[in-house]
């Protein structure tokens, strides 16, 4: 018994659709942004069977600086959210709109 | 979570008999097998969990358990290093950060529903099949064959095999070791550039989080009175406007 490694690569883009259809169904910006932090983790479980497959640790090298960009981004994407929530009390993504024509 | 705790404890073994007897563990492949199939069934659970449950503090915590599962993973597929970052930055710093914006904000209530798109839901999960298909066709369907795994033993089949992580992560110092000479012997500069963006982010953040003394600085929250600005009264309607702003929160 053993685990090809394609079914880690088929775990990884289940994993990443559950995040896309959690951006596009759910209008809480909060959920939204952790449904973007699930597919980050997919693309990194991918990178690392990669990394695995092809013998060498470049892979989980591109997996280290995924990582330091996904913290970058929650630090300013969630100081983001409370500036919104500030403004509109509310931070249902359907309320800010005020781009709409 | 205590089947987390379980399946964590597992793997700490196999990893543990991997480094003492590497040959016999790696070589077998059956740990590897039973711990996938434990843990990526929580895992997908968790994640879709994460986008069903109403309530936005239960789906953060679903994500830390999806978070801990891709960190068991990591340990199973020979990515020691990134199991533990995995650990300490996911699990730890940014859903700490999450759970206290939802404290914070005090908003773990359901949103109001109303649906702006009709049909939307369906379209997404439509389009979810769709791009699901095709990832697993496309990125998975090559190694799905039982060549393609990683036991280290004589691969018969034509599909491609899997070379596997064991004769590098057993030289320069093993698997930290090998990361680390990357990062600072070839990959150095995209190296120093993270450090740079990290700071820009811890910069970006104290200007977002700072408290704005006039709140007319930012964009006003009130649509219908903006859009009802007239031309040449901008002073006294911004009087006005001030003082329609609710309280500080």
């Amino acid at each position: 018994m053993a685990v090809p490694a394609g079914w880690y690569l088929g775990l990884a883009a289940a994993l990443f659709v559950i995040g896309v259809v959690g951006v596009l169904i759910r209008r809480n910006l909060i959920v939204m942004f952790m449904c973007v932090e699930l597919m980050l983790n997919s693309v990194n479980l991918t990178l690392v069977t990669f990394s695995r497959i092809n013998g060498n640790l470049e892979g989980q090298v591109l997996s280290f600086f995924v990582m330091v960009v996904a913290a970058a981004e929650v630090t300013v994407g969630l100081a983001l959210i409370v500036n919104l929530f500030r403004l509109k009390a509310s931070i249902d993504a359907d309320d800010v709109d005020a781009l709409r024509a | 979570m205590s089947g987390v705790l379980a399946t964590l404890a597992a793997v700490v073994a196999q990893v543990g008999g991997q480094g003492i007897d590497t040959g016999a563990a790696a070589s077998s492949g059956t740990a590897e097998f039973v711990v996938f199939v434990i843990v990526a069934p929580i895992s997908l659970g968790a994640a879709l969990s994460v986008i069903l449950l109403k309530n936005a503090v239960h789906a953060a915590l679903m994500l830390v358990v999806n978070f801990f599962t891709i960190a068991v993973l990591y340990a199973v597929l020979e990515a020691q290093f990134l199991a533990v970052v995995q650990v300490i930055v996911y699990a730890g710093a940014i859903m700490v950060l999450f759970l206290f914006m939802l404290m914070l904000l005090g908003v773990d209530r359901e949103l109001a529903f109303r649906d702006r798109l009709r049909g939307q839901k369906a379209a997404a999960v439509l389009l979810g099949a769709v791009l699901l298909g095709a990832l697993v066709v496309g990125v998975a369907g090559r190694y799905l064959g039982t060549e393609s795994a990683c036991t280290g033993a004589a691969v018969s089949g034509d599909g491609p095999p899997c070379a596997g992580l064991a004769s590098v992560n057993e030289g320069e110092g093993g698997n930290v070791g090998g990361i680390g000479v990357l990062l600072f012997t070839e990959y150095v500069w995209p190296f120093e550039v993270t450090s740079v963006l990290l700071v820009i982010a811890a910069l970006g953040a104290m200007v977002l989080g700072r408290k704005h003394e006039d709140e007319s600085e930012l964009v006003d929250t009130n649509r219908a009175e903006r859009v009802a600005v007239p031309a040449g009264g901008e002073p006294a309607h911004q009087r006005e406007l001030e003082a329609s702003l609710p309280e500080e929160q």
